[in-house]
């Protein structure tokens, strides 16, 4: 009797064992930036794990540690991370390094076709080489650089008044980037419901990315290109052409006209505390953050407006956003597949949108009635249609760092001419291909 | 302890020995057995300190980068060190850390010895303040950055408002301003590290026997003479040991200034170690990185045995 009973606790306790692992082993662990639309998509989350049994943790890291602390973990072949949701410019990198796996197969298997997702999201998050068809994640998230603007301040009828009189035009949303800079010094220093206000905040951070992100805006909508386009790398009378001069030297000048005191290290938070404090009339920052500005209790309910960052000599902005990627080294791939096919569904994009993330989905952004789902719909496509990103190369983060350095010396720091940084630039960027085998 | 009772002990500790222990240690040289004991701590400098060392010295002749781990390593001669001392970026990079090491100990020295005088007048509550002004010294370097770049905040930190109380110039942007941010990082550096100076010279303040002070008394001399030939003389081998340890500590910053400023704007306080970071775990060029190290480490090691040997020189 005493045998038997020995016999049933050791069966029940392995049971209990072997159910236990099952369960521990049926989970997947998400990396991604820890911001707004990560929240969405933890809640988004609940849905798959309600369905598929898996469940899911995240790892969402701060945007200023993001790159370090992911860039490392795939360097090292780590194992935290099943699904990363990666910078667009690490798709290089990655697919070059193996970090990221192939998905054309599970996609033909799968039936997901990239037909059904917005072009320029396809292109800049999924494809490596660029313009080839292999790619290396599902577009998850598309962003873009646009603009913030206190809507409230700008209907009032005395203000309005001053600044037509003072600048010729309508205080209304910036149709170039004088317009923009006329409404900055407008507001610069001057007093609002007993408080003082400043024109704008842009982005000046030198550690990670943000100045080169905030001075893209400007440089794309005059034009700029990395490099020849029939001449791969040639960088000479592109990245240095008179236009990215002039572009530059305008970027400078609102940092010197229309940022408050001490913006000199400033990215998206910075921004949106800025911002969100009363403190300045305009900010610069990602499309990810305008659901959650259109709900806070500040600034928000009609307090705000947005647009599509300004054109000047063309249309352009700044790509931000990022794709799905499954990591290579996870012990969970299949699971992390599950996922992607989940996430890929039309269903579970029109959801995502609605919580808050920016879905890259056809059936999202050309249903007729998305630029009236909200006030930065409309904005986002407008944005969509002429994003232009960063080099995506496997050496993009000496690329990055590169000119970080180069424009921070100039545009905050006051060191040398708009020209001898970005002269300088191409200095750099020449040894980096040199170095890469690319030149 | 008396030599019987430590006579008892030794014995007895024989007595624990495990017999075949004894017999296996009993065929061996006292030589021998000083090298078991040393053993392994030469084992564990060996691991943790020579080899990395003499691979960082290999890896600075190479191409090597350690996010490609399938790349094969070229030999590239002399080509980083060429590149680093061609650089003139690194030169200011090394001039942004020299400015940085030099003030911040002139400045120190001062304070330090300053506040150390004061504290060995022994007033009443001499106990209490010493414990005060050694408390930004048990902070992280990482948490101070971070605080003062509140307190540095040029619309609401107290610093703009403390100097305004006194001239009105407006909100300084400290850590913003070309002409500021590299004295911001010295004045932290300053509010923190302070004490540890004044502590060492009031140890060596407390070290001065009286009976010097006596002699001069009886000499006529006034304060300043005894300050200049008693006091000072016989503080500086303390004061000159402290400088050593925080020149090699300053030399090396990186948590607070990178907390502080980002090295930033542009590249105004980028310190030498700061850079080496971005080089080699942000654009993850190894070869170059660990070429840029093993200069930082012949600099440091020259001027630090230069510095022992004159403080050698005074304490004789």
């Amino acid at each position: 009797m005493r045998t038997w009973k020995a016999c049933l606790a050791a069966a029940a306790v392995s049971f209990i064992a072997a159910t236990g692992a099952q369960a521990q082993e049926k989970q997947l662990t998400l990396c991604w930036a820890a911001w707004d639309p990560a929240n969405a998509l933890a809640e988004l989350g609940k849905d798959f794990t309600a369905e598929s049994g898996i469940k899911m943790n995240y790892e969402f890291v701060p945007w200023t540690n993001f790159a370090d602390r992911f860039i490392n973990e795939l360097n090292s072949g780590g194992k935290l991370c099943d699904l990363l949701i990666g910078d667009s410019q690490w798709i290089g990198g990655s697919a070059t390094y193996g970090h990221y796996i192939k998905l054309n197969d599970f996609f033909d298997k799968e039936g997901i076709s990239m037909d059904d997702f917005a072009p320029a999201t396809v292109y800049a998050y999924s494809t490596w080489p660029k313009g080839s068809e292999n790619y290396w994640a599902l577009p998850a998230m598309g962003d873009a650089l646009g603009w913030i603007y206190r809507k409230d301040w700008f209907a009032r009828p005395d203000l309005r008044q001053e600044f037509k009189a003072k600048y010729g035009h309508d205080l209304e949303v910036p149709k170039n980037w004088n317009e923009l800079k006329h409404i900055g010094e407008f507001f610069q220093g001057r007093d609002i419901d007993g408080k003082k206000v400043y024109g704008m905040g842009i982005y000046t951070e030198r550690g990670s990315e943000g100045i080169t992100m905030g001075v893209t805006a400007a440089l794309y909508a005059w034009g700029f290109q990395y490099e020849d386009p029939n001449n791969p790398y040639h960088m000479e009378g592109f990245v240095n052409s008179a236009a990215a001069v002039e572009a530059l030297e305008f970027y400078k000048s609102l940092y010197e006209c229309c940022v408050p005191p001490g913006h000199s290290d400033a990215y998206m938070v910075a921004n949106l505390d800025a911002y969100k404090s009363g403190q300045v009339a305009m900010q610069m920052n990602w499309f990810a953050f305008m659901p959650g500005i259109a709900k806070d209790e500040d600034v928000g309910g009609g307090k705000s407006g947005f647009f599509v960052n300004p054109a000047q000599k063309i249309a352009a902005s700044t790509l931000g956003g990022q794709g799905i990627s499954v990591v290579s080294y996870s012990d969970k791939k299949d699971m992390a597949l599950e996922y992607i096919k989940w996430f890929a569904q039309d269903k579970v994009q029109k959801k995502w949108w609605a919580l808050g993330g920016y879905s890259a989905s056809k059936a999202v952004l050309d249903d007729p009635n998305f630029p009236n789902t909200a006030p930065f719909a409309a904005d986002f496509l407008k944005a969509m249609d002429g994003v232009k990103d960063f080099w995506q190369e496997p050496t993009y983060a000496e690329l990055l760092q590169s000119m970080q350095k180069r424009i921070h010396d100039y545009v905050v720091a006051d060191k040398g001419t708009a020209k001898q940084a970005l002269d300088k630039i191409i200095v750099d960027w020449t040894e980096v291909f040199e170095d890469d085998g690319k030149l | 302890m008396t030599d019987r009772t430590a006579a008892s002990i030794a014995d007895r500790a024989a007595a624990a020995t495990p017999a075949g222990l004894t017999r296996r240690v009993r065929g061996l040289s006292d030589r021998a057995i000083a090298w078991l004991f040393i053993a392994p701590t030469i084992v564990l400098l060996l691991a943790i300190n020579i080899f990395p060392l003499i691979w960082t010295v290999y890896l600075s002749f190479t191409n090597y980068r350690a996010n490609r781990p399938g790349r094969v390593i070229d030999w590239v001669g002399t080509r980083n060190y060429e590149r680093l001392l061609g650089s003139e970026d690194v030169w200011e990079y090394m001039q942004a850390t020299a400015h940085f090491v030099s003030w911040t100990m002139i400045i120190q020295v001062i304070l330090g010895l300053g506040l150390a005088l004061l504290i060995n007048k022994n007033f009443k509550g001499a106990g209490f303040w010493t414990t005060i002004i050694l408390i930004p010294m048990m902070l992280s370097p990482a948490v101070v950055g971070t605080f003062w770049t509140y307190l540095y905040q040029p619309q609401t930190g107290i610093f703009s408002y403390i100097i305004n109380a006194f001239v009105e110039v407006g909100p300084i942007d400290m850590i913003g301003s070309p002409g500021l941010a590299p004295w911001s990082i010295i004045i932290v550096d300053t509010w923190m590290w302070t004490p540890y100076i004044m502590l060492l010279s009031l140890a060596g303040l407390r070290s001065i026997p009286d009976y010097l002070y006596e002699a001069a008394e009886i000499d006529r001399a006034n304060t300043w003479q005894k300050f200049w030939h008693i006091t000072l003389p016989r503080v500086m081998p303390f004061l000159m040991l402290a400088v050593l340890f925080r020149g090699i500590e300053n030399f090396k910053m990186f948590d607070m200034v990178v907390e502080l400023t980002s090295g930033g704007p542009g590249s105004i306080t980028e310190l030498a170690s700061i850079n080496l970071k971005r080089e080699a775990f942000e654009k993850w060029r190894t070869g170059y990185a660990s070429a840029f190290a093993v200069i930082l480490f012949v600099t440091v090691f020259g001027l630090g045995n230069i510095y022992v040997k004159a403080l050698n020189r005074v304490k004789q």
